[in-house]
C-alpha cells in the first residue's frame, strides 16, 4: 500500500448538499417551538424511544466495553481510512462489485443517475438512507426524469406529503398517526377510504401500495451501515423486509456510501451489530439485517454498484478535535436523549443531520463559515446527555466547544475593530483576574439592584448581553456580595476552615484555593 | 487527477498529524458456557417477544411438526438441499404442494409471490438476540425464497445456537450473502410503536430441534 502524499498537504475541501441549515438555529427554533402539535408528538416519540434503549441497555452486562470497542475500533479506523479504502476496494471489485468515487454531492449524484441510464431505466425503489439524503439525490433523479420511490415506512410518509425528514431514523417523528392516515387517503389512490389510523392498518396500506414496485423494479439505491474493508461485505440495517426488497430482487443495486463507514474486519461487526440496534430502535436486535460481497451468482442482483462518497469528510477528518464525529454510526440516540432536538424537532437544525450529532457534523462538513451552520454549535445546553448515550462515545459537548471557538476565531479574523463580546470578556479577564479587582467590581452590586426595580427581577440587557434576556430574566443581584456578608459574620481569623480561608485576602483567587484542595 | 486519488490524497493530507491506531479494546463478552437447554430457552423467550411462533422439539419429531405446521397450506417453497426427512409429502389436492427452488431451476418472482409458505434450515441463530442467521447454503436457499412469501418456517438445530453475537459471527463466511432474522418484520415509524408485518414475512414459525441426547 502505498502512503506517500500525493502532492503537497491540501486544504481541506467542504461539502454541499442538504447539510447547510438556511437560517440561525434561534430563528428556525423559534419557529418550530410554535408548533404544539409537533412538539406533542415528539415529546412522546423521544420519551418512548428513552425508556426503550435504557431497558436494553440494562440487560447487557458489557454494555461499556461494547462502547469501549466500538470507540477504539472508529479511531483506529479514521487512522488507517487511505489503506483500509484500498483493501475495501480491492475486495469488493475482486467479488464482481463495481466501485466509483465522488468527490462531492453533485459528482455522487451524476454517477447514480448514469447507473440508472445504463439500465436504460426510468426509477428506482430505494432504501431509507442517510447519505442520499445528504447529497439530494432524490431531487436530482426527479430533474433527470427518475423517479425515485422510498419503501422505508417513515420516509414514504414524509415523501407523500411532499415533506422533509425530521430524524435520521425515524424521519416521521414529528407527525402522529392520524396525520398518517389523513396523508395515505390523501395521497394513495388504491386505499381503502375507511382506513383507520391504527398503526398496524396503516403499515398493511404501504405493503400493498409497495408490493408491485418491490416485484418489478430494475434499479435499487441503498446506503450502508458498515463496509468489511478485510473482505468486501457490505451491511444493511433495518426493520421492515423493504431494505431485502431492495437489495434482493432487482437486477442492478447501486449503494451511496461515506468514506467514514468502514470497519477493519468481520469481526468487527460482532461490537457494532450489538450497538446499534440497541441504541437505534431499542430493541435487542433489529428484524433484518443483510449482507452481500459483491455479486453472488444466481441470488440477487447482478449489477453491484458502490459510490463511494467524500462530501467534506475528509475536512471533517482534517479537524483534529472533531474528527471523532465521523465515528458516528447513525443511531440517532443523541437526539432521543437532547433537551433542545426534543422540543424543537428535526427541522430545526436545517440539515439531513439534525440534533447533537448534527449539530458538530454540519459544521464539520461544510466548515464553520459555511451560510448559518455557525450557529448549530450553540443549539446545546452543553448537558452532556448526548456523550453519555453515544454508542461510540463520541464526545459532542467536546467537540460543540470547539467549533463555538473556531466560529469566534473566523468572526474575530474579519473585524478591525474588537467587539462587544472582546470587550466584555476582556473586561471578565481583567476583574477576575484578581480578588482585589473583584471586590471592587462587587461594589457596583447595589447599581445592579436600582437597575432591577421594585419587581427585582432585570428583564432586558444591552448591547450583546440582549441575546441572554431575550428568553429569560435576571434576578436582581443581592446587596451585597458573599464575600463582604462572610467578612461581616465571621469576621477574619486562622480558625476558619474550608473554601473560605482566603476570604477577605486579596490573593484569594480560585487558583490558590485550586492548591489548598487535598 | 482522478477522483479516487483525489479523494485518498485529500484523506492522507488530512492525517499528517498522523494519529494513534489503537489496537480494539475486546474485554466484551465472546464466549459463554450457558447450557443446551438454557440457550433453548433463552431463543424461545426472544422469539416469542418478538411475535414469532416457536416450537420446541426433539430429533424425531420434526418431521411430524412440519407436517402439522403444513397441513392445508397450498403452495410451499422449499430450497434444494433441505433435509430429505423433514419434508412432508407433496400433496396435490389439499396441500401442501412443495415447490423446489433450486440454481439449476429457480422459481419466477410470480411464483414467489404466490406461494403460501416458505420452508428453510438455518446457518445459526443467537439466544441473546433471538436472531436466526441464514448464509444461502443448500437446505436454506437463495435470499429471495425467505423473503417473498408471506408466512416463514424455518429450523433451528440446537447445534447452532449461541448465546452470544460474537459466538455465532465466528463461525460463518462473512462473504456468504446472509441475512439476520429477528422475528417477523416489524415497523416503529410510528409514533415508535412497534407493529409486526409490514414487507418482509409477516407470520415467522420456528421449529427449534433439540440435540439428540446419548
Amino acid at each position: 500500500m502505498s502512503q506517500t502524499f500525493l502532492g503537497m498537504p491540501s486544504l481541506p475541501v467542504f461539502g454541499e448538499g442538504n447539510i447547510h441549515a438556511s437560517e440561525p438555529f434561534p430563528a428556525a427554533a423559534r419557529r418550530e417551538l410554535g408548533n404544539a402539535q409537533l412538539r406533542a408528538n415528539l415529546g412522546h416519540a423521544t420519551h418512548t424511544i428513552r425508556d426503550k434503549r435504557l431497558k436494553v441497555v440494562a440487560e447487557l452486562p458489557d454494555w461499556e466495553q461494547l462502547r469501549e470497542a466500538g470507540s477504539t475500533i472508529k479511531q483506529n479506523v479514521m487512522a488507517r481510512l487511505p489503506e483500509l479504502l484500498e483493501q475495501f476496494e480491492e475486495n469488493f471489485t475482486a467479488r464482481g462489485g463495481t466501485i466509483h468515487w465522488a468527490r462531492d454531492a453533485a459528482e455522487a449524484n451524476a454517477i447514480v443517475a448514469g447507473l440508472v441510464r445504463d439500465q436504460g431505466a426510468d426509477e428506482v425503489v430505494k432504501i431509507k438512507s442517510m447519505a442520499t439524503q445528504e447529497i439530494g439525490l432524490n431531487e436530482y433523479l426527479e430533474e433527470q426524469g427518475i423517479a425515485a420511490f422510498e419503501t422505508d415506512l417513515a420516509e414514504l410518509i414524509v415523501q407523500l406529503d411532499h415533506d422533509k425528514p425530521s430524524h435520521i431514523l425515524v424521519p416521521a417523528i414529528h407527525k402522529n398517526r392520524t396525520e398518517v392516515r389523513d396523508i395515505f387517503l390523501r395521497e394513495m389512490p388504491e386505499v381503502d377510504p375507511a382506513l383507520t389510523d391504527e398503526p398496524a392498518k396503516l403499515a398493511d396500506a404501504a405493503r400493498t401500495h409497495l408490493r408491485r414496485k418491490f416485484l418489478t423494479a430494475k434499479v435499487a439505491v441503498s446506503g450502508a451501515n458498515f463496509a468489511l474493508a478485510d473482505s468486501g461485505t457490505l451491511a444493511v440495517v433495518e426493520s421492515e423486509g423493504n431494505g431485502r426488497m431492495c437489495l434482493t430482487l432487482p437486477e442492478t443495486l447501486i449503494t451511496v456510501m461515506g468514506i467514514e463507514k468502514l470497519l477493519p474486519t468481520w469481526q468487527d461487526l460482532e461490537v457494532f451489530m450489538q450497538l446499534l440496534p440497541r441504541s437505534s430502535t431499542g430493541e435487542r436486535m433489529n428484524p433484518y439485517t443483510s449482507l452481500w460481497t459483491g455479486v453472488t451468482p444466481g441470488d440477487g442482483p447482478a449489477n453491484v454498484h458502490l459510490v463511494l462518497l467524500d462530501n467534506g469528510r475528509s475536512a471533517a477528518l482534517a479537524d483534529e478535535m472533531g474528527r471523532s464525529a465521523l465515528h458516528c454510526i447513525r443511531c440517532s440516540a443523541c437526539m432521543n436523549v437532547c433537551p433542545v432536538y426534543e422540543r424543537t424537532g428535526g427541522h430545526a437544525y436545517g440539515s439531513t443531520y439534525p440534533g447533537p450529532i448534527g449539530a458538530i457534523l454540519s459544521p464539520l462538513l461544510t466548515g464553520i463559515e459555511s451560510e448559518e451552520n455557525s450557529s448549530l454549535p450553540y443549539a446545546s445546553s452543553l448537558c452532556g446527555a448526548c456523550y453519555d448515550a453515544c454508542p461510540v462515545k463520541i464526545n459532542i459537548p467536546d467537540i460543540l466547544v470547539h467549533l463555538r471557538g473556531e466560529d469566534v476565531d473566523s468572526k474575530r479574523g474579519k473585524r478591525k475593530l474588537p467587539t462587544q463580546m472582546d470587550a466584555a470578556m476582556q473586561a471578565a479577564s481583567w476583574a477576575l483576574s484578581s480578588g482585589k479587582r473583584l471586590g471592587l467590581a462587587e461594589k457596583a452590586l447595589p447599581l445592579g439592584r436600582l437597575v432591577a426595580g421594585p419587581d427585582r427581577k432585570i428583564t432586558r440587557l444591552p448591547g450583546i448581553a440582549a441575546g441572554w434576556t431575550q428568553s429569560r430574566d435576571i434576578p436582581a443581584p443581592p446587596s451585597e456580595s458573599f464575600r463582604a456578608w462572610w467578612r461581616k459574620e465571621h469576621g477574619k481569623g486562622p480558625e476558619h476552615q474550608g473554601p473560605d480561608h482566603g476570604t477577605g485576602q486579596d490573593q484569594g483567587t480560585g487558583q490558590d484555593q485550586e492548591k489548598g484542595k487535598p | 487527477m482522478s477522483a479516487r486519488d483525489e479523494i485518498l490524497g485529500r484523506v492522507r493530507s488530512a492525517l499528517r498529524d498522523a494519529p494513534a491506531a489503537p489496537q480494539p479494546d475486546r474485554t466484551y463478552r465472546r464466549t459463554s458456557t450457558m447450557s443446551e437447554d438454557a440457550r433453548i430457552e433463552l431463543l424461545v423467550d426472544r422469539l416469542v417477544d418478538y411475535k414469532a411462533k416457536v416450537q420446541v422439539v426433539g430429533p424425531d419429531q420434526v418431521a411430524d411438526r412440519i407436517a402439522d405446521l403444513l397441513a392445508g397450506t397450498g403452495d410451499c417453497v422449499v430450497p434444494a438441499g433441505f433435509t430429505a426427512a423433514w419434508l412432508p409429502a407433496d400433496n396435490p389436492e389439499t396441500g401442501p404442494r412443495i415447490k423446489t427452488d433450486g440454481p439449476e431451476s429457480p422459481l419466477a418472482l410470480a411464483e414467489l409471490d404466490g406461494a403460501d409458505a416458505v420452508l428453510t434450515a438455518s446457518a445459526a441463530a443467537v439466544a441473546q438476540t433471538g436472531t436466526i442467521i441464514l448464509d444461502g447454503s443448500p437446505g436454506q436457499g437463495r435470499r429471495a425464497i425467505s423473503l417473498v412469501p408471506d408466512r416463514h418456517i424455518c429450523v433451528v438445530e440446537a447445534a447452532g445456537i449461541t448465546e452470544l453475537l460474537p459466538e455465532a459471527l465466528a463461525r460463518l463466511d462473512g462473504t456468504r450473502p446472509i441475512t439476520m432474522i429477528s422475528g417477523p418484520s416489524a415497523t416503529s415509524d410510528i409514533e415508535l410503536e412497534r407493529v409486526e408485518g409490514v414487507h418482509g414475512p409477516r407470520n415467522l414459525e420456528v421449529v427449534i430441534v433439540r440435540s439428540r441426547r446419548a
